[in-house]
C-alpha cells in the first residue's frame, strides 16, 4: 500500500498537504453564523441608541476569529506515510499529532452546505484513544475528491481514481445492505427530533430576549397568541399549547428525517468495511471497520415501538455512542420498519439468531423490583407537587391532577417488566431493557473484556444481580440488570469460559 | 440454551476475593467520610452564628441530627467496608469486591488489562496506603483496590506488570 494513489497538490513538501484554499472562502461564513446573534444585538441596540456593547465585544472578538482562521489554513497541513497519518498546525505552538495507521478505526466524511457549494469535506478519522480527548485528527476543508481519496486510503482499501464507468465497479467491491425506502420517512414524526427543534428555538429565544434586549410580549405575533390564549379557560389554553406542540414536533421530526437520512445508504465493502452514507443539505459519509465491529443495538423508543419502527446502531471500538462530534456516526440503519431493522443487523453481524433468538425472562422478582420503583417515584414526585402547593402557593388543582401520574409509572412498570430479557448463543451475548426507549443489544462474547457484578441492599434481599459486561466499543458496558445471582453466573461462565472458574466457591 | 454448564445451580457459587485490605483502611475511609462531613457543617455552623440574634432551637435541632448521623455513618461505614472490601489477582485475572450498601464484584481478564498504576492521595499517605487501580480498554473497566499496605501495593504492581507483560494482543 503506498500514497501515491492520492493526487499530490502543489505545494506538497516531503508528502505534507495543504487544506483547499477554497476553504479561505468558506471559513469566515462560517464564522460569521457564530456571530449573529452579537450582530442582531449590536443592530438592536443602535437603533435604541442603548446598550448593545456586549455585542461589540463579541464581533471584535469574531473578527479576531475570522483573521485567525485564515491563518489556520497556512499554518495546517498533514500527511500520511505508510505507517502515519500526521497532521501539523499552531502557529506560536506548532503541534504535530501523529496516529499510527493501524489505530484507525473510522473515517468520517462530512460535507454541509457551505462545504458542498465549494465541493469540499471535512475529513475526521477516529481512534478509540483519542476520542475521549477529542483531539483526533479532523481537517477541515480538503476538497471532495482528496477526502474522498484520503478515506479510501486510511482504511486500506485499494485507491481508486474516480471514473465514470462506476457502476459495474461498484457493484463487484460493493454489496448494499440497506438504502432508504421513502416510505420509511413515516417514521420520522415518532422520533421525537422535531423536540429538539422545540428546544433550540427556545434557546435562540431566549438569547434574542438576552442579548438582543428584545421585548418578546411586544412582537406581533407572541402578544396576539398571548392574549388570544388569555381569553380561553385554562383546560382549554393547555390543549391550544399542547396540539401547537404536537403538530410543530411532527412536521420538525418529519424535516430533520429527511434531512439527516436522505439518500442513506448502508453498503458492505469487500475490503471488510461497513459504508454508511446519508444526508441531504449536509451529508455525511462514514466508514467502520468490520474487524472493528463488536456487535449492534437495535433501539425501539416507545413512539417508534408503538408503530413497529426500529433503528440499527452499531457497536464497534473508536465508536463511542452519543459523545459529540461522534454523534450518529454508529447509525446502521435510520429509524425503519422493524423487520427490515431486524434483518440488517442480523445480516451486519452475519448472524440472524441473535436478534430472534427468544429471550430469558428475569422472573416477577425483578417485575416487583421495576412496580417498587414507579410506586416510590410516583409517590415522591406527587408529594413534592403537594408540598409546592403548600409552601409556594401552587393552585389545588396541580395536587389534585398529580396522582395521574401513578398509572403512567405503573404502565411504564409493567412495560419495563415485560421487556426485561437476556440470551446466551453460541457468540453473543443479548440483553434486552429499557421502556422509553427500549434496547437490545447483541455483543460478541469475546468483545467482554471483564466483568461487574452490581448488587444494591434491596437486590442482595431478593438474590438478584446487575450483571455488567465491559467492553471496548459503544457504551463501554452493557448490562443485564435484575438477573438472579445462579443466571447472572451462568451467563458470565459460558460467555468467557475459563475466567470465572477459578473463583467458584 | 444452557451452554455445557450443569444445572448444579444452587451450589455453584462465586466466593468472594482471598485478601483483605489493611487495617488501617478503615481510618481513611472515615477520614475521607469525616472530610465530607465538615464540608456539610461548617456552613451550617456559619449560617447559625450569622443568623445568631433569632430562636436557636431549630439550628440545634438541625446541627444534632447533622451529628447523629455523621457519626452513625463513620463507625458503620468503614466497618461495613472492611468486611466487604476483598481483592485477589490471579495468573489470568484481577477480581475485587467493593462497597457497602451497594456492593461490586469486577473481574477482569490479566490479558485485557492496559495499564497498572499505583497512586497514593495525601489522606492515604497519612495513613500509610496506597491504591492500585487496573485499567483495560473499556471506560468501564477500571478495578480499583483502596486501602493497600504500601508493600502490598508494590507488590501487587510488580506482580500484575510481569503477568501482562507475558500476555499479547491489542486487548480490545
Amino acid at each position: 500500500m503506498t500514497t501515491t494513489a492520492v493526487p499530490v497538490e502543489k505545494a506538497a513538501v516531503d508528502g505534507w498537504r495543504r487544506l483547499s484554499p477554497r476553504m479561505l472562502a468558506v471559513h469566515p461564513v462560517m464564522e460569521l453564523r457564530r456571530l449573529i446573534f452579537p450582530l442582531v444585538a449590536v443592530l438592536i441596540g443602535l437603533q435604541n441608541g442603548d446598550g448593545g456593547d456586549g455585542g461589540w465585544w463579541a464581533l471584535g472578538i469574531g473578527g479576531i476569529g475570522i483573521a485567525l482562521g485564515f491563518l489556520r489554513y497556512f499554518t495546517t497541513s498533514y500527511r500520511i506515510t505508510p505507517a502515519h497519518v500526521q497532521v501539523r498546525r499552531g502557529l506560536l505552538r506548532r503541534r504535530t499529532l501523529t496516529v499510527p495507521r493501524d489505530r484507525i478505526r473510522t473515517v468520517d466524511v462530512t460535507s454541509n452546505v457551505l462545504h458542498r457549494i465549494f465541493g469540499l469535506a471535512r475529513v475526521t478519522v477516529g481512534t478509540g484513544q483519542t476520542d475521549k480527548k477529542n483531539d483526533g485528527v479532523k481537517l477541515d476543508g480538503l476538497n471532495a475528491a482528496d477526502a474522498e481519496n484520503l478515506h479510501r486510503e486510511l482504511l486500506h482499501r485499494p485507491a481508486v481514481t474516480p471514473a465514470p464507468e462506476e457502476g459495474e465497479r461498484k457493484a463487484s467491491e460493493e454489496t448494499v445492505l440497506a438504502s432508504l425506502d421513502p416510505r420509511w420517512i413515516r417514521y420520522g414524526p415518532f422520533t421525537l427530533s422535531g423536540l429538539v427543534a422545540i428546544g433550540v428555538l427556545f434557546g435562540l429565544g431566549s438569547r434574542l430576549v438576552n442579548e438582543g434586549h428584545v421585548d418578546l410580549a411586544k412582537v406581533g405575533y407572541v402578544h396576539d397568541s398571548i392574549d388570544y390564549l388569555r381569553d380561553k379557560p385554562l383546560p382549554v389554553a393547555i390543549l391550544l399549547v399542547a396540539a401547537a406542540v404536537i403538530v410543530f414536533t411532527v412536521i420538525a421530526s418529519t424535516v430533520g428525517y429527511i434531512l439527516t437520512f436522505w439518500n442513506f445508504r448502508l453498503s458492505r465493502h469487500r475490503s471488510g468495511t461497513l459504508h454508511v452514507r446519508r444526508g441531504l443539505l449536509t451529508t455525511r459519509s462514514t466508514t467502520i471497520e468490520e474487524r472493528r465491529l463488536r456487535g449492534v443495538e437495535l433501539s425501539e423508543p416507545l413512539l417508534l415501538r408503538a408503530v413497529r419502527g426500529a433503528r440499527v446502531l452499531a457497536i464497534a471500538t473508536g465508536l463511542r455512542v452519543g459523545r459529540g462530534g461522534d454523534r450518529g456516526g454508529s447509525v446502521l440503519l435510520p429509524p425503519a420498519p422493524r423487520a427490515v431493522a431486524v434483518d440488517v443487523a442480523g445480516t451486519v453481524i452475519g448472524d440472524a439468531e441473535p436478534l430472534t433468538v427468544a429471550l430469558t425472562r428475569h422472573g416477577p422478582r425483578a417485575s416487583v423490583r421495576r412496580f417498587t420503583r414507579a410506586v416510590t417515584m410516583s409517590t415522591i414526585l406527587i408529594l413534592i407537587v403537594l408540598a409546592f402547593v403548600l409552601v409556594v402557593g401552587a393552585p389545588w388543582w396541580t395536587f389534585w391532577t398529580s396522582p395521574a401520574l401513578l398509572p403512567l409509572g405503573l404502565f411504564l412498570a409493567w412495560d419495563r417488566a415485560a421487556n426485561l430479557g437476556h440470551a446466551l448463543t453460541d457468540d453473543w451475548l443479548v440483553s434486552r431493557h429499557g421502556s422509553l426507549v427500549r434496547r437490545r443489544y447483541v455483543l460478541r462474547t469475546d468483545a467482554v473484556i471483564g466483568w461487574n457484578l452490581t448488587t444494591s441492599v434491596f437486590q442482595r434481599r431478593v438474590g438478584l444481580t446487575t450483571l455488567v459486561a465491559t467492553t471496548a466499543g459503544g457504551r463501554q458496558h452493557y448490562s443485564v440488570p435484575d438477573v438472579g445471582d445462579a443466571e447472572a453466573l451462568r451467563v458470565a461462565r459460558a460467555a468467557v469460559p475459563g475466567l470465572l472458574e477459578q473463583f467458584l466457591a | 440454551m444452557v451452554k455445557g454448564v450443569t444445572m448444579t445451580a444452587d451450589v455453584v457459587r462465586l466466593r468472594p476475593p482471598m485478601h483483605r485490605v489493611s487495617p488501617r483502611a478503615l481510618w481513611y475511609w472515615a477520614a475521607r467520610a469525616a472530610m465530607l462531613w465538615i464540608v456539610l457543617l461548617v456552613p451550617q455552623l456559619i449560617w447559625w452564628f450569622a443568623d445568631s440574634g433569632r430562636r436557636d432551637l431549630p439550628h440545634l435541632i438541625v446541627a444534632v441530627a447533622w451529628l447523629v448521623l455523621a457519626a452513625v455513618h463513620l463507625v458503620v461505614m468503614p466497618q461495613w467496608r472492611y468486611r466487604v472490601h476483598r481483592w485477589e489477582a490471579t495468573d489470568t485475572a484481577v477480581y475485587t469486591q467493593t462497597g457497602w450498601l451497594n456492593q461490586e464484584r469486577r473481574i477482569a481478564p490479566i490479558s485485557r488489562v492496559q495499564t497498572v498504576d499505583s497512586e497514593r492521595g495525601p489522606i492515604e499517605q497519612l495513613f500509610k496506603l496506597a491504591n492500585v487501580t487496573v485499567t483495560t480498554a473499556s471506560a468501564a473497566g477500571p478495578i480499583k483496590i483502596d486501602g493497600l499496605a504500601v508493600a502490598d501495593a508494590d507488590q501487587l504492581v510488580a506482580d500484575l506488570t510481569t503477568r501482562v507483560g507475558r500476555s499479547t494482543g491489542d486487548a480490545t
